[in-house]
């Protein structure tokens, strides 16, 4: 096995993926995944900022107990916009359409993902779904909460839920599309050599992601169709003075949406074996218990639905199956949590930006999922459903565990995207910024909603009111701390010092390649000898620990 | 005020309040020996395997199936055990009790409309004895809500077209929030109220007091006369051209279709608004449906009525302690119910 300073990685080319052609038309109707990926990072981005802005006028608002900064019907278009947006055009295809995109073909050692057209085609349907959400907000919003619980949507609401109801609808394709992509590139383009059991975790992850987006996507676009036929035609599904049970709705709703949380959390563990293996040099830990915990959770992940409805008057006994299986689908990503740790022991750990997001994300989604436990017993729920608790146990896997993977994955590959640097020194302090502004913001809502605060209130008992401080304080620190990379990343794209091909001396596929790589990614098809992860010194004195052999491979 | 003697904690008033505490803390002890677990080995990991020389390479590990498996079993009993106590004290939550003060209860964007047997009516506020085991039996006119007492450490949603119910027994005096905890519409925050524990003698005074309003049970026999009931089922409700009704509710009856229902509240409810969707055997479809004609409320008194009728035909209105034959138990028998 050669050292991982002497692959042979050709000159950077004169020509890459990004100056290979120019003009507005070559991207717009690029069939290269790496440009789809940048198509897709600067539309999604797009869309968190305006999910972040209501984000911080929802902050605003709870500063004080009366509902002062804005009338009621406003408040709650703010909230239910903040999770439409951040959900479904956010979160959703994140991690998966930016670098699940540009890496998986380059990580299979593929030249591009199995069906490039249907990739760009995937990009228009997100557009098309986001411009019809955003023309839905900009004509008056809608105000039924990202839930859409019937039959507040589907008679009384007097707000845009029809058009919003379609753009997700539409943005619900992008995904299976996406998913769909993914799952045949994985099967049938890997590179001679790269065998299941060598993938990279990412890999792994985004197949397991795929799997959801392809078999749950189908259940929320269904569910969408029956709420408009109901609100338009006046079909009774769900609501009861039409003959309809409101509560099928919310099965129906959970049934996608349950595994959609999957959907965004998957693809960041998948990021996060990738940053905890490579910045510590070290083959992952049971590597083989993370690849099958994450198919055990997107299995299981379609089976939990149920515990959204604990106080829905279901049945008692279906409500204790339903909290069996929650507590049995948080044994995987268990699993994953003390194998990322076990990693670390003995390994070579680098203090780089993105393994400190690797570590914050491991504290946080520890807390988000143990908080989960909270929720999966059924009496304690009973109590904390619906309020403040909530709220901050699905933050911190939303927000701590998703976003801070894609910020991680985002630091990570840089140099591979865009062919420079970030500076580390804003890098490190901004993720520092980041993860205090979180825990400021989010924790005093667990004491919050275990007092008993209701979520989604506009205004709120006095007694309350600390916790809100404390958090509006966190979310402006929060929100500060994401101006950073957003300002440095534009400003290493043209200033960046320029990236070697693998400025982190890795043994990845996505490293023998120039930064940033030629559109057709490698020079020619690479064979697979090795194992993900698998690292070799240059010389045999700059290996640290103890000869074990029988770990010794070759 | 609603804070209690733990700090973070809201203050503790009804028999299931502190299982549901107890439960809690246990949790919190799990998450708090686990975060501290894992971050204090992260960061001695971090600190003490920090890269030393730029090139240097550590030892590839292979995994340990006896490792796996540990930290795959023991998070799997823990696990189970916060499963089995979090479903005892859920039954706890739910069961419906015997010997119950009924309350009904009607929800409207935005407003708790609340009606005691004995006839009394609240907005918004709740008046309960100490000691007492209180069953709501709620719904709602338009929207889903949710009845929401913090500390009782119990809530129940609020669904139109059925009749849900919620149970407490105030362990202490004082005055708690009630809020609406399922999003609503505009003024959702505003759906507020408070639950007023009082000693008995106090509200017995109290319920003295609010006298001249009738029960719910005699508003209902009104309706059952000016609506037309009679003139099928009987001034009585012992029957004729429509079922008898006297002493049904709770027992099982025998459909046209050949399958069986038991009467609770939501089959009443059905059978007012859609007569033709489960015809008692024997009984042709000549019933018109009162759809849009009886308010949430009226059905309320109207199977106030009906459950205050027994066997012989006498109407004997309800008292507030006196529901035992009458307890209404919705999915207490779900193999035979056929909603």
């Amino acid at each position: 096995m050669k050292p991982i300073e002497s692959f042979e990685v050709p000159p950077p080319p004169k020509v890459n993926y990004i100056n290979a052609k120019y003009g507005l038309k070559s991207w717009l109707l690029t069939k290269d995944h790496k440009r789809i990926a940048l198509l897709y990072l600067g539309s999604i981005t797009f869309f968190f900022f305006i999910g972040g802005i209501y984000a911080l006028m929802i902050r605003l608002e709870l500063l004080t107990p009366q509902g002062d900064f804005m009338e009621s019907t406003t408040y709650n278009k703010v909230f239910t916009q903040h999770g439409i947006i951040m959900i479904f055009f956010f979160l959703i295809p994140s991690i998966p359409a930016t670098l699940g995109n540009f890496l998986i073909p380059m990580m299979i050692g593929a030249k591009d993902l199995a069906f490039p057209r249907i990739n760009l085609l995937s990009w228009y349907v997100y557009m098309l779904g986001g411009v019809i959400t955003i023309y839905a907000l900009l004509a008056g919003g809608v105000d039924t909460g990202w839930t859409f619980y019937t039959p507040f949507s589907t008679t009384f609401s007097n707000s845009y839920v029809v058009a919003t109801g379609l753009g997700i609808f539409i943005n619900g394709f992008s995904s299976i599309l996406t998913g769909l992509n993914f799952i045949v590139t994985i099967h049938t383009m890997r590179a001679p050599g790269m065998t299941w059991m060598r993938m990279p975790l990412f890999l792994w992850s985004h197949y397991a992601t795929s799997l959801i987006m392809v078999l749950g996507t189908p259940v929320i676009a269904i569910t969408i169709l029956l709420l408009a036929f109901e609100r338009v035609a006046r079909v009774g599904i769900f609501d009861p003075a039409l003959g309809g049970d409101p509560v099928l709705f919310q099965h129906l709703f959970w049934f996608y949406s349950h595994p959609a949380v999957y959907i965004m959390v998957l693809p960041s563990m998948g990021v996060i074996s990738e940053l905890i293996a490579n910045f510590s040099r070290k083959n992952i830990f049971g590597y083989s218990f993370v690849a099958f915990s994450s198919i055990a959770i997107a299995v299981f992940g379609f089976l939990v639905w149920g515990h959204h409805l604990f106080v829905t008057s279901q049945s008692v006994y279906a409500g204790m199956i339903f909290s069996f299986l929650s507590f049995a689908v948080a044994i995987p990503s268990a699993i994953k949590v003390f194998n990322w740790t076990a990693t670390l022991y003995k390994s070579s750990i680098s203090y780089d930006t993105p393994m400190l997001y690797a570590l914050g994300f491991i504290g946080l989604f520890t807390i988000g999922g143990m908080t989960g436990l909270f929720l999966a017993s059924l009496a304690v729920d009973v109590h904390v459903s619906d309020t403040y608790f909530v709220v901050a146990h699905f933050h911190y896997i939303m927000v701590g565990g998703a976003l801070m993977g894609y910020l991680g994955g985002l630091h990570y590959w840089w140099p591979k995207i865009s062919g420079r640097m970030y500076p580390e020194g804003w890098g490190r302090f901004s993720a520092l910024v980041i993860y205090v502004g979180f825990n400021l913001t989010f924790l005093p809502q667990f004491v919050a909603g275990y007092l008993g605060m209701p979520r989604r209130y506009h205004a709120y008992p006095p007694e309350f009111q600390v916790f809100n401080v404390l958090s509006s304080a966190g979310a402006s620190i929060l929100g500060f701390g994401m101006l950073i990379p957003a300002i440095y990343f534009v400003w290493s794209m043209r200033y960046g010092r320029h990236a070697e091909p693998n400025p982190w001396h890795l043994p990845g596929l996505e490293w023998r390649t120039s930064s940033p790589p030629p559109t057709e990614n490698f020079e020619v098809t690479p064979v697979v000898t090795w194992d993900a992860y698998e690292f070799a010194p240059r010389e045999e004195t700059e290996v640290v620990g103890k000869f074990r052999p029988e770990l010794e491979r070759i | 005020m609603q804070q209690g003697w733990i700090p973070l904690i809201p203050e503790s008033a009804s028999t299931v309040s502190w299982k549901v505490d107890a439960l809690y803390f246990y949790l919190s002890g799990v998450t708090l020996f686990f975060a501290l677990l894992i971050s204090s080995v992260l960061v001695f990991f971090v600190i003490r395997y920090r890269r030393r020389t730029p090139y240097e390479i550590p030892r590839p590990v292979a995994g340990s199936h006896k490792l796996e498996t540990l930290w795959t079993v023991i998070p799997f009993v823990i696990a189970m055990t916060m499963f089995g106590w979090g479903a005892s004290v859920y039954f706890d939550q739910y069961k419906p009790p015997e010997n119950a003060i009924e309350v009904y209860v009607v929800g409207k964007q935005w407003m708790w409309k609340l009606q005691h047997a004995t006839g009394q009516r609240e907005i918004n506020e709740l008046h309960v004895p100490v000691g007492r085991k209180v069953k709501l039996i709620m719904t709602t006119e338009d929207v889903i809500h949710d009845f929401y007492v913090p500390a009782f450490r119990t809530k129940a949603d609020v669904i139109p077209g059925r009749y849900t119910t919620l149970w407490f027994e105030a362990t202490k005096t004082g005055k708690y929030h009630l809020f609406c905890a399922e999003y609503c519409g505009m003024n959702h925050s505003g759906m507020t109220g408070s639950v007023i524990v009082m000693e008995q003698r106090e509200f017995d005074d109290w319920l003295s007091g609010n006298t001249g309003s009738t029960t719910p049970a005699t508003a209902g026999q009104q309706l059952y006369q000016t609506l037309g009931c009679a003139s099928c089922h009987g001034a009585n409700g012992e029957g004729g051209r429509g079922p008898t009704l006297a002493g049904i509710f709770g027992k099982q009856q025998q459909l046209q279709s050949g399958q069986t229902v038991t009467v609770d509240e939501a089959y009443i409810r059905e059978s007012v608004t859609n007569p033709q969707a489960k015809l008692v055997v024997g009984f042709g479809p000549i019933m018109p449906t009162f759809q849009g004609q009886v308010s949430e409320d009226q059905l309320v008194q109207l199977i106030a009525f009906i459950k205050s009728l027994h066997a012989s035909g006498e109407t004997a209105p309800t008292q507030a302690a006196s529901p035992a034959t009458t307890t209404a138990r919705p999915g207490a028998s779900p193999t035979r119910n056929v909603r």
